[in-house]
C-alpha cells in the first residue's frame, strides 16, 4: 500500500507513540488540567465529612448497587426542581468518593432525600417498598435489619478517608445494623445547604373554603390520590400508621384551609409537602376525601 | 509459513470462553429485565436487582466482549504479522487467568464488592489483576507487531494498537483508589472530579472496548469474508486518526446539566457532534467496499452480518451525538431511552460483528466450512428482530417517561407523580423481556452452530493429519 518505507504505517513503534499522544491530548485538556483548578474542588460551608454510621450506610448503598436505579443529582431544570428540590451544587459533593450521581432514574432522585421522611418510613420502606406503592419495582431489603455493621472494618474505612470521629462515635457503631446505617446516610443526603421551601402555601393563596364541598367526583379523585400517595403513611383506610389517623382527624372537623395547608406544606422530617406535586384541584379533592371520612 | 505453528488453541479457547460468559451474562440480563416489572423476582440478597444488574453488564463487557476481543485480536494479529505468538505459553496462561478472573470478579459483585463506578465496579484487587492480564495480552500483541514479518501495518492493526494503549491509560487512571481494606477502596478523586474522571473513562470504554476493537474486526473480516478489497485506504486513515483524537474529549456529555463546570460540558458536546464524521468514515468505507458487488448480500451469508452491524454502528453514532445536545439530554437522560441506545450498540453492532468474525475465523482455523449456513441465517434474523424490538420499545417508553417527568399542569405544578410515570413503563419492559428472549434464542442457534463446526473441524484436522 504505502510506497514510502518510512511511512508511519510501516513503523510500529512510531505509530504507537503517535497514537498514545493523540489520545492523551483530549485527556489532558478535559481531565488532567481541570483536576488542578479550583473549580473542581468546591465545598459548601455546611458540608461535613460523613460520620462512621453514615459512611457505613453509604458503603451499603454502593454494595447493593442502588446507583443503578437512583440518581443523586438534581438538574437546574424546572421539573427536576419541582419534583426533587433545589438543584445540586458542586460543593455539596466534596467528600463523595466516588460520586454517586448515577445515570438512570428507575426510581426517584435521592439527592435531597434527607429529612423528607421520618426514620420509621425508611424502616418500613426498606422492609417492603410495595407496602407503600404496590406497583413499585424497588427490591425489598429485609436483610438490612439483621446484618450488623462491622465496627473494625468501618473504622478502617474512616481512617483511609481521613474522616474524623470520636471515641463515642466509634462506640455508637457497636450493635448498629445496616438498616440504621442506611437510614443515617439517607437522612444526611442533601442537607448541607439550608432547605428553602419551593412553594410555601399560606391562607392568602387559597380559597377560604373548599370549592368542591361534598362533590362526589372530587371525593372519588381524592380517594384515588390518597390511596396512591398517602395510604402508606396514614393507612389504607386512613386508620393511621406513621402519620396520624385521618379518620380521627376528620372527627374534629378541621378547617378546610388548615387541611389544605398541611397537605401542601407537609412537616419537615415527618411528611413531605405536595404543593409542587399536586395541582390545586387535586389537593382540594383530597381535602374533600378527608372531610368525607368522619 | 506453516499454518500449524499458529497457536490457534488459545484463540479457540478465548472464543469458547467468551461464549460461555455470554450465556451467563445474557441469562442474568433476562432475569433483571423481568425484575424491572416484577419486584417478586428479586431472590434474596445476592440476586437482587442492584447487584445482578452490575453482574450483567460486567460479565458481558468483560467476559463476552473482551474475551472475544482477546481471542480475535490474537487471531488477527498472528495473521497480519505473519508470525506465531512471541510467547505462546504466556498467551495460554492469559486464557486461564482470564477465565478465573471473570468468574471471581463476577461473584465479587454478587457478594457486594462494588465501587459503584459504572463499568469500573470491580474492587481494587481485581483491578490489579485486570491490569496484569492486560499487560500479558499487550506483550504478545505488541511483541508480534514490533517483530512482524509483514512490513505494512494493515488498518486493523492500527485499531488494535490504539485499543491496547488507550484501554491501559483509561483503566489505570479511573481505578486509582485509596484502599481501605482488602475488599474496599475509595475513588482517589472526589465529587465533581470523580464524576469527570469516571465519565471520561466510561465514554471511552465505549470507544475503546466497543468501537475500536470491533472496527479492527470489521476492517479485517469484511474484506476476508467477501473477498472484496477495502474501498479506501485514505478514508480509513482519516477516520482512524480523527476518531481516536476526538473520542477522549467527549466524556462529559454524560454529565449534561450536572454541577460539572459548564465549559467542560460544552467542550464535550462540541466534540461529541464532531464524532459523527469519523464514525461515518468507517460506515461509508464498509458500504462502498460491498458496493463493488451487492449480490454478496445474498450469495455470501456473512456479508449481511457485517453490513447490518455497521449500519447499527452508523445509527448509533448519529443517535449518540444527538443525545449529547443539551435540550435532548434534558428529555432522555435518566430514562430508558439510554438502554435503548446502549443495546443497539452492544447487541446490534458489537455482538453482530463478533459473531460474524467467529463464523469466519473458526472454520478457517479448522480448515473446514461452517456447519450450517441455514442455522447462521436463522441466528441472524432472530438477533436482528430481538435487537430492533428491544431498542424501539425502550425509545418509546424513554420518551414517554421523560415527557411525564417534565409535564406541568396549568398552575405550574407537576402533572404526574413518580409512580404514575413508573407504571406506564411496565408494558414496554415486558416487551423488552420478550425481545431479549428472542435475541437469546438467536444466540443459542449461534452457539449450536459454533459447537458443531468445531466437531466437524476436529474430524477434518484429524483426517488432514493422517493424509
Ligand atoms: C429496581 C430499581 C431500584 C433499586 C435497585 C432501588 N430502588 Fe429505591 N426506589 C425505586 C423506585 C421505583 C422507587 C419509587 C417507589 C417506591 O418508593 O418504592 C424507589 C424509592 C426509593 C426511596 C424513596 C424516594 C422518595 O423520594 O420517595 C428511597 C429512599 C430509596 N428508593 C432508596 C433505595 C436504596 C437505598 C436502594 C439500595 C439499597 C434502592 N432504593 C434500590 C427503585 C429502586
Ligand atoms: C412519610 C409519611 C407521610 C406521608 C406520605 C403523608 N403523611 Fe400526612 N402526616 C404524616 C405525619 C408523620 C404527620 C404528622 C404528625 C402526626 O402524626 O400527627 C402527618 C400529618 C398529616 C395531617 C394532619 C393530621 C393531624 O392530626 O394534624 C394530614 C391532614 C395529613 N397528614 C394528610 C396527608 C395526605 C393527604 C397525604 C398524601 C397526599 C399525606 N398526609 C402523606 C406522615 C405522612
Ligand atoms: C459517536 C458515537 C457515540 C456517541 C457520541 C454516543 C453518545 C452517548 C451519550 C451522549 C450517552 C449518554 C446518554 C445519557 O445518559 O443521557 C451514551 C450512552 C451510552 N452509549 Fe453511546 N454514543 C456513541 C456510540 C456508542 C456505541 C457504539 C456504543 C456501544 C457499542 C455505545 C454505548 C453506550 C453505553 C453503554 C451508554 C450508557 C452509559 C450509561 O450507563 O449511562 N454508544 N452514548
Amino acid at each position: 500500500m504505502s510506497k514510502n518505507d518510512n511511512s508511519i504505517y510501516n513503523r510500529a513503534l512510531l505509530f504507537s507513540i503517535v497514537a498514545a499522544v493523540t489520545v492523551l491530548i483530549g485527556t489532558i485538556a478535559t481531565v488532567f488540567v481541570p483536576m488542578f483548578t479550583e473549580g473542581m474542588h468546591p465545598k459548601v460551608d455546611g458540608l461535613k465529612p460523613y460520620t462512621a454510621l453514615e459512611l457505613a450506610g453509604r458503603d451499603v448503598y454502593q454494595a447493593e448497587g442502588c446507583v443503578n436505579c437512583h440518581s443523586q443529582v438534581i438538574r437546574p431544570l424546572k421539573a427536576d426542581v419541582l419534583r426533587y428540590g433545589q438543584y445540586s451544587k458542586a460543593g455539596e459533593y466534596a467528600y463523595d468518593r466516588p460520586f454517586l450521581w448515577g445515570s438512570k432514574r428507575t426510581g426517584p432522585d435521592l439527592a435531597r432525600i434527607g429529612g423528607k421522611y421520618p426514620d420509621e418510613w425508611h424502616i418500613q420502606h426498606f422492609e417492603s417498598p410495595q407496602a407503600f406503592y404496590p406497583k413499585s419495582n424497588m427490591p425489598p431489603y429485609p436483610w438490612f435489619k439483621e446484618k450488623q455493621v462491622n465496627v473494625k472494618e468501618t473504622l478502617a474505612r474512616m481512617d483511609a478517608l481521613s474522616f474524623p470521629y470520636t471515641e463515642e462515635e466509634a462506640a455508637e457503631l457497636e450493635g448498629a445494623t445496616e438498616l440504621d446505617a442506611m437510614i443515617a446516610y439517607m437522612q444526611v443526603l442533601g442537607t448541607s445547604i439550608a432547605k428553602e421551601a419551593l412553594i410555601e402555601i399560606d391562607e392568602s393563596m387559597i380559597e377560604a373554603e373548599s370549592p368542591v364541598k361534598g362533590d362526589a367526583d372530587a371525593i372519588a379523585l381524592g380517594k384515588k390520590l390518597y390511596k396512591a400517595e398517602c395510604s402508606g403513611c396514614h393507612g389504607q383506610i386512613a386508620e393511621g400508621n406513621i402519620g396520624a389517623s385521618l379518620v380521627d382527624y376528620a372527627e374534629f372537623e378541621p378547617l378546610d384551609t388548615d387541611t389544605y395547608i398541611t397537605i401542601a406544606n407537609g412537616f419537615e422530617g415527618a411528611m413531605p409537602g405536595y404543593a409542587a406535586k399536586f395541582s390545586k384541584e387535586k389537593i382540594w379533592a383530597i381535602v374533600e376525601y378527608i372531610n368525607s371520612l368522619k | 509459513m506453516n499454518e500449524y505453528q499458529y497457536d490457534y488453541k488459545t484463540v479457540q479457547g478465548f472464543v469458547l470462553s467468551a461464549i460461555f460468559w455470554g450465556v451467563i451474562g445474557l441469562v442474568a440480563g433476562l432475569l433483571i429485565s423481568a425484575q424491572m416489572w416484577s419486584a417478586d423476582l428479586n431472590f434474596g440478597e445476592y440476586l437482587s436487582f442492584g447487584r445482578l444488574r452490575t453482574f450483567h453488564t460486567n460479565v458481558l463487557a468483560y467476559g463476552l466482549g473482551i474475551g472475544a476481543e482477546f481471542g480475535l485480536f490474537y487471531y488477527i494479529t498472528m495473521r497480519l504479522t505473519k508470525k506465531p505468538f512471541v510467547l505462546p505459553k504466556l498467551a495460554r496462561l492469559h486464557l486461564w487467568l482470564f477465565n478465573i478472573g471473570v468468574g471471581a470478579a463476577g461473584l465479587s459483585l454478587l457478594i457486594g464488592m462494588n465501587t459503584s463506578l459504572e463499568y469500573a465496579e470491580f474492587e481494587w484487587p481485581f483491578d490489579v489483576a485486570i491490569v496484569i492480564l492486560w499487560v500479558m495480552f499487550a506483550i504478545n500483541i505488541l511483541g508480534n507487531i514490533f517483530t512482524r514479518k509483514e512490513k505494512h501495518l494493515y488498518v486493523s492493526l492500527w485499531y488494535i494498537i490504539a485499543t491496547v494503549i488507550t484501554v491501559a491509560i483509561l483503566y489505570i487512571v479511573n481505578n486509582l483508589a485509596i484502599p481501605a481494606t482488602l475488599t474496599k477502596s475509595y475513588h482517589l478523586f472526589a465529587g465533581v472530579n470523580s464524576a469527570n474522571v469516571e465519565w471520561w473513562y466510561g465514554h471511552n470504554a465505549v470507544g475503546f472496548l466497543f468501537t475500536t476493537p470491533i472496527l479492527a474486526m470489521f476492517y479485517y473480516f469484511l474484506p476476508k469474508s467477501t473477498g472484496l478489497p477495502l474501498f479506501s485506504h485514505r478514508l480509513s486513515i482519516i477516520s482512524f486518526w480523527s476518531l481516536i483524537f476526538a473520542y477522549l474529549w467527549t466524556g462529559a456529555h454524560h454529565l449534561v446539566y450536572t454541577p460539572l463546570p459548564d465549559w467542560i460540558q460544552t467542550l464535550a458536546i462540541a466534540f461529541t457532534l464532531f464524532l459523527i464524521a469519523p464514525s461515518w468514515g468507517s460506515v461509508v468505507n464498509g458500504y462502498f467496499t460491498v458496493d463493488k458487488d451487492w449480490s454478496k448480500m445474498s450469495t455470501n451469508y456473512l456479508t449481511k452480518f457485517f453490513i447490518v452491524g455497521i449500519t447499527f454502528y452508523g445509527l448509533q453514532t448519529i443517535q449518540g451525538p444527538s443525545q449529547g445536545i443539551r435540550v435532548i439530554s434534558s428529555l432522555i437522560h435518566y430514562t430508558d431511552w439510554v438502554p435503548g441506545h446502549v443495546h443497539m450498540g452492544t447487541m446490534g453492532w458489537v455482538t453482530m460483528v463478533i459473531c460474524a468474525s467467529i463464523y469466519y475465523a473458526l472454520p478457517a482455523m479448522y480448515k473446514t466450512t461452517i456447519f450450517s449456513e441455514k442455522i447462521a441465517n436463522t441466528h441472524f434474523w432472530l438477533v436482528l428482530v430481538g435487537q430492533v424490538m428491544f431498542s424501539i420499545t425502550m425509545w418509546i417508553t424513554g420518551i414517554q417517561q421523560g415527557a411525564m417527568w417534565k409535564m406541568t399542569a396549568a398552575d405550574g405544578t407537576l402533572q404526574y407523580t413518580f409512580m404514575e410515570g413508573l407504571v406506564r413503563n411496565y408494558p414496554y419492559w415486558q416487551m423488552r423481556t420478550a425481545s431479549g428472549l428472542i435475541f437469546v434464542v438467536g444466540m443459542l442457534f449461534f452457539i449450536y452452530n459454533v459447537l458443531m463446526t468445531i466437531q466437524k473441524g476436529k474430524k477434518n484436522l484429524a483426517k488432514l493429519q493422517e493424509a
